[in-house]
């Protein structure tokens, strides 16, 4: 089955919840103790060298995968998550940076429902599934967050705004279609007041 | 009695989501909450992180390597060099010509020279950076045109193949003679997720490689040669696969993290960055194509006479068939009853160039299509009508003599491409104009165009090769499981396969399992738009086997032949006409909890090697499409904005109207990218934009509105009549838009990616 699950365990790195007692601290041959904030959720990042960028530490020291590596310089979108409510490309963001602000990943976006097997899809990912804007899926989870983060902040954005907004997020499968065919059903579903739209973080962020 | 058509009880309801319907793909749930595991997500306890370090030159000598400062780092685990590499020296798709480490010379920059497996990642880099290779910078061959006649740059010479077509009366002239000489820029795969893979030893000298590939046991075969391990000992299972579009038929980090992982007894990871992307795979050849083409004065096509060249870059990968499709296809999809093609792919110590979505018929694509509107022009006929004049029917012959017997609707094709609305005149919107986001263009010195074109290539592998793929499908309780090795790499198989089986056995529950080479046999690579046919068709054959099964128990249990039992649509089973039986049942259901297993072998028919002349029954299939596109060209700056593009595609049949549909969107879009954006820049053999800040591919803002009709009559010898989609869409996109932007501005555009000190 090509509908893999990552196991829950991660080799890498010691990823706890703590009392934040302090919030960063130099440790040993330059590596640096600090605490983030991801989903909700208090995460200790230990013996991390100063240099990583958030995203690295998302995907190899919190077992968060979401976020994906496909440029390493901002251009692509792949690794968008939010810091503090703001869209950013978390390559370009320096881990230690961001101690203390409030992270949202793809894993923290979490839709409301009663699905039996899996964490309930959000609008905009039952969207993206039923328009066909999947394809390999190494861009969507970048888009998902994009794509909320748009909608939170305006609601009803004509198709030209949504291609603008969106054009931070490269895809090079869909060409586009299918995906901007979701964000315009969410938009339609939105504005009828169908599927209401309960973001929340994940349990325990995975 | 019988009475097949009367309800006889419950009559079962057609599973949901079965051929030509549009189900959600299985790992679309997966992939919107980021829970899907891409080949660089995957990690294992213990892991180590391998890196690659890559020749800074084009062409140098290696006079010395040095190791022993990079193993001198805390953290470096091992470092493996030429040395190393037990096994063959070398490696390649068609012909194994490219070393696994340089030895003696580098003929390309980012040619591998030695890996590193480190604690870290930043430790890996610091280790590569440790190495002391010393180099002798020979002078680099990057003019291909001086390629075949200059010394030797690697001792299978310079030249990989030479296909020469000749065909009815070589000294046939027309009425009227057009010329052109043109050029196609390299273009980049420019897939998301990169190059990446986790490699575990067994403990007993063998290794598990999980990798993101097109081709499972062909890179099985070429690693555990170079390993010197039996295949069996090397077992690569699919890592999930963020794009491909070619650039993952050759192998790339395989054999250096198989390597270290055995050398350390530690599973080690390699992942790329995009600039190593960029130099670590493949790319579309870079073309320069010159053209004669002959007419009469009423259009119909005399003789085509066309000499392409492509650059292959250091290593052959799959030029020879690149080459040959090139060839092949070098007149377009029409009459061409005098044809004298020479193609030829040489080595330089440029990039090394290989498969891209289209393989050889999208460079062509440009040259012919670019021909064809000159022909128009020179005649006065419009270029649509020119077109329909020549174009392709059932039972033609083709430049190679092969006669079309399949379906052919390139005129339906091209009518259906320009029957699309044409797009109303540009807004006020600033993203509406050339430069969008740049806000540069003014409203009054924007200029508008319209172009078609018209493409077509192959299905599937040609010139003899033995294609095949193999399936196993086992039902019992209400599911089917499927096992395949098709690298799944966004395409959609994962989904068709589902819908296949709910079609041939009335099973909704259908579970994928994954693809391994441990699993079965080879399902071929998922390229030359083959998957839908050959594994499509290998699924189909074990669902049928396994119905055969389950109707001969059915007929045990009721006490009649099997023949009195009849086989229909959606799985279903009822009675044979005069058959003294009441039933009407699914397979599915008839087989209840008894488990049925069947697995089969799909393969098309026959295909011919090309002879001296280039002739031969080569191919299996064709595939057409035709595309117009709407420009936006602002004239003072060069900028473009591609509007619309309209196509109407040969696809045999629909099988599922949402995956057709974003095969055809992402297709244009990458068309459309060569045309306008899409280059690797090669100065002197370096690669100066490894990067997507520097390498540009379409945003949301440059896509183009789609529209598509798809043609469908169904391909006779091809699983429920499906042509495979993938690649037409790029093919002729390409052109259309540079003869859209030849109308708007009047400038003859000769070469791709059209720049803007080309228009001004």
């Amino acid at each position: 089955m090509s509908d893999t699950e990552h196991g829950t365990e991660n080799g890498t790195g010691a990823a706890n919840e703590v009392n934040g007692t302090e919030s960063k601290g130099t440790g040993a041959g330059g590596t640096e103790s600090y605490e983030l904030v991801v989903n909700g959720v208090r995460r200790r990042v230990e013996g991390a060298l100063p240099t990583e960028s958030l995203l690295r530490v998302l995907r190899d020291r919190l077992g968060l995968p979401g976020a994906k590596n496909a440029c390493e310089q901002g251009e692509c979108g792949s690794c968008s998550v939010l810091v503090d409510g703001v869209l950013v490309c978390s390559c370009l963001e320096l881990a230690a940076a961001a101690a203390g602000c409030e992270i949202t990943t793809v894993e923290g976006l979490v839709g409301t429902g009663a699905e039996p097997t899996a964490a309930p899809l959000t609008d905009v990912q039952r969207a993206i599934v039923e328009a066909g804007g999947v394809q390999c899926g190494f861009c969507t989870p970048g888009f998902v967050v994009a794509i909320h983060d748009l909608l939170e902040r305006v609601p009803d954005p004509s198709p030209l705004d949504v291609r603008e907004a969106l054009a931070g997020n490269l895809c090079r499968c869909t060409g586009y279609g299918r995906i901007l065919a979701a964000v315009e059903q969410v938009i339609t579903d939105r504005a009828a007041g169908g599927s209401p739209v309960a973001v929340r973080p994940a349990e325990g962020s995975r | 009695m019988t009475d097949v058509d009367a309800p006889v009880r419950d009559r079962p309801a057609p599973p949901a989501g079965v051929v030509g319907e549009s189900p959600a793909r299985p790992d679309g749930s997966a992939k919107v909450q980021g829970r899907f595991a891409f080949a660089s997500d995957l990690e294992a306890e213990g892991m180590l992180w391998g890196r690659t370090l890559r020749s800074p030159h084009p062409h140098a000598r290696i006079r010395a390597v040095d190791v022993a400062p990079a193993l001198a780092l805390p953290g470096v685990a091992c470092v493996v060099t030429a040395d190393d590499v037990r096994g063959a020296a070398t490696y390649g798709l068609i012909s194994a010509d490219q070393p696994v480490f340089a030895r003696d010379v580098v003929r390309f920059e980012g040619e591998p020279v030695a890996a590193v497996a480190a604690d870290h990642p930043d430790t890996a880099q610091r280790a590569l950076e440790a190495i002391r290779v010393e180099y002798e910078p020979l002078p680099a061959l990057v003019d291909p045109e001086a390629a075949a006649g200059a010394e030797p740059i690697h001792p299978d010479g310079n030249v990989i193949r030479h296909v020469r077509i000749r065909h009815g009366d070589e000294d046939a002239t027309g009425d009227v003679v057009v010329e052109g000489t043109y050029e196609v820029g390299m273009q980049d795969q420019a897939f998301l997720g990169p190059e990446a893979g986790l490699a575990v030893p067994d403990g007993e000298g063998g290794v598990d490689l999980w990798v993101a590939t097109q081709w499972l046991h062909h890179d099985r075969d070429q690693v555990a040669a170079c390993l010197g391990l039996p295949p069996e000992r090397v077992r690569l299972h699919l890592g999930g696969v963020g794009g491909a579009f070619g650039g993952r038929e050759d192998v790339s980090m395989h054999v250096h993290a198989c390597l270290l992982a055995l050398r350390t007894d530690q599973p080690v990871k390699m992942s790329y960055q995009r600039d190593e992307s960029f130099l670590g795979h493949v790319h579309r050849h870079p073309a320069r194509l010159r053209y004669r083409h002959h007419a009469t004065y009423d259009g119909r096509l005399v003789k085509v006479e066309a000499d392409v060249l492509l650059d292959g870059g250091a290593y052959a990968s799959s030029s020879a068939a690149v080459a040959a499709n090139a060839a092949r296809f070098a007149c377009g999809p029409y009459r061409v009853p005098n044809a004298v093609i020479d193609a030829v792919a040489v080595r330089t110590n440029n990039p090394p160039c290989g498969a891209m979505r289209g393989f050889g018929a999208v460079q062509v694509c440009f040259g012919h299509e670019s021909q064809m509107d000159k022909l128009a022009a020179r005649l006065g006929i419009p270029p649509v009508e020119l077109r329909l004049r020549n174009a392709l029917r059932p039972g033609d012959v083709l430049p190679t003599g092969q006669r079309l017997t399949g379906a052919a609707p390139v005129a339906e094709c091209i009518r259906a491409a320009v029957a699309h609305p044409l797009p109303p005149p540009a807004g006020d919107g600033l993203l509406e104009r050339p430069g969008g986001a740049g806000r540069t263009a003014e409203p009054g010195r924007v200029q508008r165009g319209v172009g078609v074109a018209v493409g077509y290539k192959n299905l599937m592998f040609s010139e003899g090769f033995d294609d095949s793929s193999e399936a196993r499908v086992r039902l019992a309780g209400g599911t089917a499981w499927v096992t395949c090795a098709v690298a799944e790499v966004g395409q959609g198989f994962v989904t068709l396969a589902q819908q296949i089986v709910r079609s041939a056995l009335g099973c909704e529950s259908v579970v994928l399992e994954p693809a391994s080479t441990t699993a079965i046999g080879s399902a071929g690579s998922s390229s030359a738009s083959r998957q839908t046919w050959m594994s499509g068709g290998a699924v189909l054959r074990a669902c049928r086997l396994v119905a055969d099964q389950v109707r001969s128990a059915l007929a045990r249990r009721l006490g009649v032949e099997a023949t009195a039992l009849r086989l229909g649509d959606g799985g279903r089973i009822t009675a044979a006409p005069g058959a003294e039986v009441t039933v009407d049942t699914t397979v599915t259901e008839a087989a209840g909890d008894e488990a049925f297993e069947a697995s089969a072998v799909h393969r098309h028919p026959v295909t011919q090697p090309l002879d001296e002349r280039g002739q031969g029954d080569a191919d299996v299939s064709f595939a057409f499409a035709a595309h117009r596109a709407v420009v936006d060209v602002d004239v003072d700056l060069g900028l473009v904005r591609v509007v619309q593009v309209s196509t109407g595609q040969d696809v045999g049949k629909v099988l599922h109207p949402v995956q057709v549909t974003g095969q055809i969107e992402g297709g244009i879009a990458q068309g459309v990218g060569l045309a306008v954006m899409e280059e690797i820049v090669v100065d002197q053999g370096l690669v100066r934009n490894p990067s997507f800040t520097d390498y540009l591919i379409p945003t949301a803002a440059d896509a183009p509105e789609v529209l598509a009709t798809c043609i469908e009559e169904p391909e006779p010898g091809a699983p429920f009549g499906a042509k495979g989609v993938g690649e037409p869409p790029t093919i002729s996109s390409t052109a259309a838009v540079v003869a859209a932007i030849r109308n708007a501005t009047g400038v003859d555009v000769t070469r791709v990616p059209v720049r803007p000190w080309d228009l001004v």
